[in-house]
């Protein structure tokens, strides 16, 4: 089986280029990511991250054949020849296919991901009923692996001021939560023309999501709650 | 050598629950905490845990904490200290609620409290019927509980070194652990975290093993580097094989598949498990079944062509409940093992899962070795707590469900247990330069250039010894060969050379350091199995089948150093309860 891999090292190269690399026809993998580990094994210097091996860690992100995923649930089968792995669109590179994602992670800090309830605390925990608990999946399960904000052509633009669809699925989940009291907090923070509606429905974030979660709706209930609360 | 350093009050290496749970507990005591993890913590391996975390809150079925008490003393086969068993049961109603105040969104009952699953090994009354004991978030609630303790700690401010490797503690002549010397992966930079107590979570070593439940990055970091500075690892050889990991693959189904009213079937498609544990059946503990599977597979009925696995049957379950209550287990199985449990049943094996010893620590989360003055002196200034300590609550085999609760609980009392240490110990110790240039032979060897083994080669070497010589059932004969191969792979460390010398962002050498650690950790398990001359819990040896408390009701203390073992007594006194005396095991 072939690839073709992006490579890059600041210290070595003067600028990335594509290396081909090839596995025997028995090499036995089923996923990409066992394929990426057979091809560490002929070349250590390729780099890339990796943890939990199933798709719940969202270590492996990275570029596949042009569409984002994870490489440890994408069958190589599906894949074809020569498979082009590539960094994830529109971040800085560290090395090979590892980016840099700290702008990825300010903007999920930037909403403020966390349950805040003014109320005393109770003894027991805070009651939620199912249909109120049902609100949240599809939301809380997020990985946080980056394939969406980085198959988000408004992100790319707008970086630094887009909050992009992985930050507003995790701002949405605690709006969604019957038991968080900031919604006006929350919904004050994105009352701005980019943060939240630089979005332009292109859908690749949905499209895309190996979890199959869905931020476009996310973001679409976000603004239906501004417009709401504006009337 | 001029390397950068940074002071901290409080130093916690691993950002799993354990780590982030005690980072919590610090930063809201408004200490100064730093956290360094290989990975970014989200991705650590908590996130994968599934079925849940047990709390004797009653909410499905009558529950109290003391027959939780009960179950995980008998679970353990009566290895667990009785007084850190009662600390963690009767603090674990108290913790859930305090999660589920953090954000962590539990699966709800219709009257609004939160669900609890049935889960392996659990009881009412002692012994009698099955308790629902397992608060759940879906299967997901290791992902849900990581998320909401990382979520806590940006809240708090807790300070994160992302992507730090830990190469090894930094101790000093008296003995005081003054931090440690950390590898910033994306530029290669070394860097000294100076901190006046240091928390170890690092996590277990299942990638000892060639297939499990566990990440690739489970490699025993922390483990060796207590083993690094002269402190023993606690109960080895108790590794959790679970019952039920995808054939081939080893991911995880959760206990709660069965929980749920799933069953395995054989071959000839009986229930067998009826004939191993007659009243428990599918859930009985973890090393009954996976023993049962084992036997199953070993006489012939197995399934498939290879008859290498059995089945666990789910399509006869409402639709709605697999949908609902185990999607991640759904969807893992349909990636897979191309099967929908809704409809077909997923095969299974057991499959390595977790490590019931680690670094000895005492309730209070300080770990405690043999000195001058008793089996436990705490060591100054390092805790540890999670997968990577052996406190002990899970004695000889984890229930299910108790591990949520292990990091949790204890991540909790070792952060608070810390706080106390400042108020004591106001100053940093000065740093020596003799500590940090141990510690960084260490990293220097692996600058050594030429040809030489690689660290795959070796590593894939000692993952197949170890499954080979170090297995579900096991034998004197079969273990010594093990320790034998496991010391010969160990000396050929040095022959290993790294071909990638960069810095930025350079995996190899991390890997490389994993191998190290890796060995060190493999060889306390087969060292500490081929001592223990007794079956208990997840130590199954065919030649001693009984378990003999006169000799073995005692903890095993593995050194580096020369390989010693050394062994201390169970704490069989509870804190304000009854002693649950050893009993003969049945389910």
């Amino acid at each position: 089986m072939k690839f073709s891999i992006y490579r890059y090292n600041p210290q070595t190269d003067a600028k990335p280029y594509l290396r081909d690399y090839e596995l025997d026809d028995d090499h036995g993998a089923v996923m990409l990511l066992d394929a990426l580990l057979l091809l560490k094994v002929q070349d250590d210097s390729l780099s890339f991250r990796r943890s939990c091996r199933e798709g719940v860690c969202g270590s492996d992100a990275m570029n596949i054949n042009g569409r984002n995923g994870l490489a440890c649930i994408t069958p190589l089968h599906t894949l074809a020849e020569p498979v082009v792995l590539r960094p994830l669109p529109g971040m800085p590179v560290i090395r090979d296919l590892v980016v840099d994602l700290s702008q990825f992670y300010r903007q999920y800090r930037e909403v403020k991901p966390w349950l805040v309830n003014h109320d005393p605390e109770p003894e027991i925990e805070r009651l939620q009923t199912p249909e109120e608990r049902a609100q949240l999946d599809g939301l809380y399960e997020c990985i946080l692996c980056a394939c969406c904000s980085t198959a988000c052509p408004s992100f790319w633009w707008n970086p630094d001021r887009f909050l992009g669809p992985a930050a507003l699925l995790q701002s949405w989940r605690f709006l969604a939560d019957s038991r968080d009291q900031a919604t006006g907090q929350r919904l004050d923070d994105l009352e701005d023309p980019y943060r939240l509606f630089r979005c332009h429905t292109i859908m690749n974030c949905t499209d895309i999501c190996p979890k199959g979660l869905n931020p476009s709706r996310a973001i679409g209930n976000i603004r239906q709650m501004l417009l709401k609360r504006s009337l | 050598m001029n390397i950068a350093r940074r002071r901290f009050d409080c130093l916690v290496i691993g950002a799993g629950g354990g780590g982030l749970r005690a980072a919590l507990q610090l930063a809201q005591a408004e200490a100064h905490v730093a956290v360094v993890s290989k990975v970014f913590p989200t991705r650590s391996h908590t996130v994968a845990a599934q079925g849940g975390m047990n709390a004797a809150l009653g909410n499905v079925l009558p529950d109290n904490w003391l027959w939780h008490m009960y179950d995980t003393v008998k679970g353990g086969d009566y290895l667990g200290d009785q007084d850190a068993i009662e600390y963690m049961c009767q603090a674990a109603p108290r913790l859930v609620i305090e999660l589920e105040h953090y954000g962590v969104p539990f699966t709800r009952l219709p009257n609004g409290h939160i669900y609890q699953r049935k889960f392996g090994g659990q009881s009412q009354n002692f012994g009698g019927e099955q308790a629902a004991r397992t608060c759940a978030a879906a299967d997901r609630t290791g992902h849900a509980i990581l998320h909401a303790l990382y979520q806590q700690n940006i809240r708090a401010r807790t300070h994160f070194f992302d992507e730090y490797y830990a190469v090894d503690l930094l101790r000093d002549q008296d003995g005081y652990v003054l931090g440690a010397l950390v590898l910033e992966i994306e530029t290669g930079e070394l860097l000294i975290i100076e901190a006046r107590t240091t928390l170890i979570a690092t996590g277990g070593a299942g990638r000892i093993y060639r297939t499990g439940t566990n990440a690739l990055i489970n490699t025993g970091d922390g483990m060796a580097m207590a083993l690094r500075t002269g402190i023993p690892l606690e109960d080895m050889e108790f590794i959790q094989f679970h019952p039920t990991g995808i054939a081939g693959f080893g991911m995880l189904i959760t206990e709660g598949a069965r929980g749920e009213g799933g069953y395995l079937v054989n071959a000839d498609g009986e229930r067998f498990m009826e004939r191993y544990a007659p009243h428990a059946k599918d859930l009985a503990s973890r090393d009954v079944v996976s023993r049962a599977i084992a036997i199953e597979l070993r006489e012939g009925r197995g399934c498939g062509p290879r008859k290498d696995h059995v089945l666990l049957k789910l399509d006869h379950l409402p639709a709605d409940i697999i949908k609902n209550r185990l999607p991640g287990i759904r969807e893992t199985a349909i990636r897979f093992a191309h099967v929908d449990p809704v409809e077909k049943p997923i095969p299974v094996a057991p499959s390595l899962h977790y490590m019931m010893g680690g670094i000895p620590t005492n309730r209070f989360g300080q770990v405690v070795v043999p000195e001058r003055h008793g089996p436990e002196e705490p060591v100054p200034g390092l805790y540890a707590a999670g997968e990577c300590a052996c406190v002990s609550i899970h004695g000889a085999n984890r229930l299910g469900g108790n591990s949520l609760l292990d990091i949790v609980v204890f991540g909790r009392a070792a952060g608070e247990h810390m706080v106390q240490y400042l108020s004591e110990n106001p100053y940093h110790r000065p740093l020596d330069a003799e500590s940090v240039d141990r510690v960084m032979q260490r990293l220097t060897r692996w600058d050594r250039k030429g040809e030489g083994e690689s660290v795959d080669a070796l590593g894939d070497e000692l993952r197949r010894t170890m499954e080979e010589y170090c297995g579900v059932f096991r034998t004197q004969e079969v273990l010594d060969e093990g320790v034998h191969r496991i010391v010969a792979i160990g000396q050929r460390l040095s022959d290993v050379r790294l071909k990638d010398h960069s810095k930025v962002f350079n995996t190899a050498r991390i890997e490389a350091l994993e191998l190290e650690n890796l060995v060190d950790v493999a060889l306390a398990t087969v060292v500490s199995a081929a001592a223990r001359t007794e079956s208990r819990g997840a130590h199954s040896r065919e030649d001693y089948p009984q378990r003999d408390d006169l000799k073995w009701l005692r903890h095993s203390l593995f050194y580096r150093a020369e390989r010693r073992m050394d062994y201390k007594p169970v704490r069989m006194k509870p804190l304000t309860v009854d002693s649950f005396p050893p009993k003969q095991r049945v389910y």
